[in-house]
């Protein structure tokens, strides 16, 4: 088969995925207690004539077939609404708070990345030996610190007593020096655990791929052991971690929630938990959309990604 | 190189007599060779052991013995884990911390029974202002005190109580969902399995914790989850079920093919009956040490939520949630309000997964833990 | 000075039940350009043994005692980048399982062309050339264009075509192949055996050939090592080997190789199963299954002697050795077996017996 026809064919498998995911978050207003204008206006007393326009913006008065399809072209151009909070346009609001997170986000994989695969690496090669076991508790350790607990002792030891960090964002634009500084504690209290986890799976494949026939061969051709390694083994080691990116992304996800929080970093994690403590639905209701749709597309991408990396997918 | 012939092209070798001599050698050998009969069963295993060793062949060797001995040996080999009986070690004291923590009664209108009357907990953790507030450690509040004067170690003590019961309930109800949910729609296949693990597919679009969050407003209100705890136990458990169903799925479609499913089958065995007695009790190993390691992962979550001030009520004594006001304390320098419950969710966690790494390689010790973790997603 | 010489090798195992002996003092020479087979069954040690000779073990595997001398030098003093000098340019292997012993993700040539370019100063585009000679002086059609093939792109045969070009590329002295035939239909074995033959025939290498086919060895081998044990129970000449074999297993061994003009019911075969390398037999380690076996077998252990006079292994590499405790004296009944050789012209028995009817 070609890749062509691969990616086609798990285009196909996709659409009713990004279906479902548009249908759960539609239902979500629907699923709250009591009328949805109610949970839309965030529970408070209004009069009949704003009841009425929501009604109508919300498209509420139409079958509720015709409201999810409403609802899903309102989505697809962006057009969530105003927050009944706050009165700010939420597409707006998600636009402004996107590209801090995706700062975030990507600092913390990247950080993940650069410790979780050295480390797996090396962990796989000494196996057994002192090396590996430091490195197996050092990664259950990344698992089990929770992150919020890690933020806040970070906060606390280099900010707060060191004084070597501001405690609050700089006044400055994403792109610049100070706010790359700021970022620091939030990167590696964001990234710590994906990069515990990185190195786990690397390790796991790669002392299976080590026992492999081929990686004898390729010692028995007289190659460096650095090559066998880095070239033979990783090339096929990595397969397996490539096939979780998607759960990485949901995990920096997960931990953007919190992480953003402690350094209030103005980010969508932040923003969720306010809406959440705000009831501020329509807010809510967006950004679990951003994010399942991002996710369904990681997933789609990590799958096309491994067909070109392994050439057996194509058959 | 050298112009000989191949030496078959010459002429044909038969070889007699060497099969007759070992015909009367074993006639010879009768009387000795029953004796060594379970002599040469062993001899079997040990040439395929050896064969694993040396020629890298390799034996899969099912073992179908009796539940009980499969379990006896796994035991053996779990005790024999150093880092795993710590775990172990750490759960237990933890546990019994927890529920000697405080007094545990069940009252009903009239009558109020006590099940457990001890009391290690020095106070109770709501009271508020049995000290200062937020003391230093000293020797009367061992882990100092919280904002409002709560002793934070009968806290800590007590905190267990809500990490321990929700980590075990949240998962117990996922596997109650994702276990028949994943074996039905393996066992069936078809449409049954498409619906399934598209849904399945569709939960697994949102991060555990977003979607929790999200749950918690909806459940808050509903009346029989009443309380904060039940609100964060539904919430995690609807978000855990996908995975055990998904590996279980895929468990099952390789034990599907097993001859003593299709025997069963053949024998007109109802599909209930075989998923319940033949393919779930094969497929389940992977999925009991997902489902302990994953108790790390829901109590991780679950103080994320508490910590986020969302399900249980404020104020409540779990690790977690007496995080919540770690933030403005710390910034104030009052360290101990933060390092004691968080240590403790670490502890937790990291005994939680030694103990599944553990019960991983005493059960199934050529599979791996990380392989099936990935698996589930 | 023989090419490769290996004495008293000693491999060990580590495994759950205990040190499994793989190897046990072994000791053999190979000579420029000869093929010498090494032969028994699976669990012998034969694959710990020539994997040894690169260093190669897997697992937990271990080289404890003994010399393996390459040009005269020691192997295991070797340093690591002496050894990469070595590996795949003077000795190179083809392994059994040539699916696996392939990367899956990167081409048939570039693994082919790698070798090359590791051990000689070529250019990518050399190195690209050399490696579509290769390949289609193995027999693989059409190389150009199979270079840039993954290997699921090719059949179990051309896999195995491939795996013994990239072994060829540097021409190495010696070629160890461990089973290169196993695991193929039968026609392909055939093409791989006449692509070995004719490399053994034509080329300078020298071939250490591993097998438990004693069919195999016929057709391509100078000489034939019999492994038993971890320890060589017979040495010889191939066509002595297979005329006048001399150890109990090797004919054993001989007596279960199938024929194509087979009129016997049911091939024999050699009765248990290969013994326990954590506990070997004590004395000659085929006593519990020997057919000839006595008292004395259990308790003295045979060495490696000339049959004819009894006298210990000289340094003749082309001397026909046994190691059974027959041709020390040590035995009262003897063996009884023959061997009967029917030419396929006329089909006249020429019979010869095994010395030591019942005395
Ligand atoms: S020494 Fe004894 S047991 Fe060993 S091969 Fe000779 S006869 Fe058989």
């Amino acid at each position: 088969m070609s890749l062509g026809r691969y990616v086609g064919r798990r285009l196909a498998v996709t659409v009713p995925v990004l279906f479902g995911v548009t249908a759960l978050t539609f239902s979500f207003v629907h699923l709250l207690p009591g009328d949805a204008v109610d949970a839309i206006v965030g529970f408070r007393a209004v009069s009949p004539a704003t009841e009425a326009a929501t009604r109508a913006e919300y498209h509420l008065d139409q079958p509720v077939w015709d409201q999810y399809l409403l609802w899903l072209r309102d989505a697809i151009t962006l057009e969530f609404g105003e927050s009944p909070v706050t009165g700010r346009d939420v597409s707006a609001t998600i636009g402004r708070r996107l590209p801090a997170t995706l700062a975030l986000g990507g600092a913390a994989w990247l950080l993940a990345l650069a410790i979780g695969i050295p480390a797996g690496i090396v962990a796989a090669v000494r196996a057994g030996e002192p090396a590996d076991e430091v490195g197996r508790l050092a990664a259950l350790a990344g698992i089990a610190t929770p992150n919020f607990w890690l933020g806040l002792i970070l906060l606390f030891v280099f900010s707060v007593r060191l004084g070597w960090f501001r405690v609050l964002p700089p006044d400055a634009p994403l792109v610049s020096l100070a706010t790359a500084k700021f970022l620091v504690l939030p990167t590696i209290t964001l990234g710590t655990a994906s990069a515990a986890l990185v190195m786990r799976l690397l390790r796991s494949s790669m002392r299976r791929e080590l026992d492999a026939t081929y990686v004898t061969a390729a010692r028995a051709k007289g190659l460096p052991e650095r090559t066998v390694i880095l070239k033979h083994v990783l090339r096929n080691a990595v397969l397996p971690v490539v096939t979780v990116a998607g759960l990485q992304l949901a995990f920096l996800v997960d931990g953007a929630v919190v992480v953003e929080g402690i350094f209030s970093w103005p980010g969508m994690g932040r923003l969720l938990v306010q809406s959440v403590l705000q009831r501020d639905y329509p807010v809510i209701q967006a950004i679990v959309l951003v994010i399942g749709i991002a996710i369904v597309l990681a997933n789609l991408l990590v799958d096309i990604v491994y067909a070109i990396l392994d050439p057996r997918i194509r058959y | 190189m050298s112009d000989r012939q191949p030496t078959t092209d010459r002429g044909r070798i038969r070889i007699v007599g060497f099969d007759e001599a070992t015909e009367q050698k074993r006639d010879s050998d009768a009387s000795s060779d029953a004796a060594d009969a379970d002599g040469a069963a062993a001899d079997q295993s040990i040439a395929s052991r050896a064969a694993t060793g040396i020629e890298s062949t390799t034996a899969s060797t099912s073992a179908l013995a009796q539940p009980g001995r499969r379990l006896e040996n796994a035991w053996r080999r779990f005790r024999r884990n150093r880092s795993a009986m710590a775990g172990l070690a750490v759960l237990i004291v933890m546990t019994v911390l927890a529920v000697f923590a405080r007094p545990i009664t069940v009252a009903t209108a009239e009558v109020t029974v006590t099940l457990q009357p001890f009391s290690l907990a020095p106070s109770d953790p709501a009271a508020m202002f049995v000290g200062p507030p937020n003391a230093s450690p000293s020797p009367a509040h061992p882990f100092g005190t919280d904002w409002a004067g709560r002793d934070q170690f009968s806290r800590v003590l007590v905190g267990g109580r809500y990490t321990l019961s929700i980590g075990l309930v949240a998962v117990g109800l996922a596997l109650c969902v994702g276990v028949p949910l994943g074996a039905i729609a393996g066992y069936f296949g078809g449409w049954i399995d498409e619906a399934i693990m598209r849904v399945v597919d569709v939960l697994y679009a949102f991060p555990f914790l977003v979607l929790a969050i999200a749950i918690v407003p909806i459940l808050e209100p509903v009346p029989i989850l009443g309380s904060g705890y039940w609100t964060v136990v539904v919430a995690l458990a609807v978000t855990g079920w996908v995975g055990y169903a998904r590996l279980i799925r895929g468990e099952v479609l390789s034990v599907r093919e097993r001859e003593y499913v299709t025997a069963a089958r053949a024998l007109g065995v109802p599909d209930r009956t075989i998923i319940r007695r033949h393919v779930v009790p094969n497929a389940i190993a992977p999925v009991v040490v997902q489902a302990t390691l994953n108790i790390g992962t829901v109590v991780l979550t679950a103080a994320a939520l508490g910590f986020l001030g969302l399900g249980l009520e404020p104020g409540s004594a779990e690790w977690g949630a007496m995080l919540a006001q770690g933030r403005s304390s710390l910034l104030r320098g009052d360290w101990h309000v933060t390092v004691f419950p968080g240590l403790a969710i670490f502890l937790f966690v990291l005994a939680i997964n030694l103990v599944g790494d553990g019960i991983n390689d005493a059960l199934e010790p050529n599979r791996d833990v990380d392989d099936d973790r990935r698996r589930m997603r | 000075m023989a090419l490769l010489e290996v004495e008293d090798l000693v491999v060990q195992y580590y495994t759950d039940d205990g040190v499994v002996r793989a190897v046990d003092g072994l000791s053999y020479e190979i000579r420029a350009g000869e093929t010498v087979g090494l032969v028994g069954e699976s669990g012998a040690g034969k694959s710990a043994a020539s994997r040894a000779v690169l260093r190669l073990l897997d697992g937990t595997g271990e080289i404890v005692g003994g010399e393996i001398r390459f040009r005269g030098r020691d192997i295991r003093e070797l340093s690591a980048d002496d050894l990469q000098a070595i590996r795949g340019n003077e000795i190179a292997m083809v392994f059994q399982d040539a699916g696996a012993a392939l990367n899956p993700v990167y081409t048939v040539g570039e693994q082919i062309a790698e070798t090359i370019r590791v051990h000689e100063d070529a250019s990518d585009g050399e190195a690209r050339n050399r490696t579509i000679a290769l390949l289609d002086r193995v027999g693989i059609p059409n190389p150009a264009a199979r270079y840039a093939d993954y290997p699921h792109e090719f059949s179990g045969g051309m896999q195995q075509r491939a795996v013994i070009a990239m072994a060829l590329s540097c021409d190495p002295a010696v070629l160890i192949c461990d089973e290169p035939t196993t695991g193929l239909d039968v026609t392909v074995q055939a093409g791989i055996l006449e692509l070995l033959a004719e490399l053994a025939a034509k080329s300078e290498t020298a071939i250490q050939l591993v097998t438990h086919d004693l069919g195999v060895v016929a057709e391509l081998c100078d000489r034939v090592l019999v492994q038993y044990a971890g320890e060589i129970v017979e040495r010889a000449p191939v066509d002595e080997l297979y005329y006048d074999p001399k150890h109990p297993y090797t004919v054993g061994l001989l007596a279960a190789t199938p024929r194509l003009d087979d009129d016997r019911e049911r091939l024999p075969t050699i009765p248990r199963p290969a013994p326990d390398l954590v506990d070997p037999p004590t004395g000659c380690r085929f006593h519990p299954r020997c057919p000839y076996a006595e008292d004395c077998c259990a308790s003295r252990r045979p060495s490696l002697v000339d049959p004819v006079s009894g006298r210990p292994v000289d340094g003749d590499p082309e001397t026909h050795v046994a190691a059974c405790l027959e041709y020390t004296g040590d035995l009262e009944a003897g063996l009884d077996y023959e061997v009967q050789i029917r030419d396929d012209a006329d089909s006249n028995c020429r019979e010869r017996k095994q010395q030591g009817e019942p005395r």
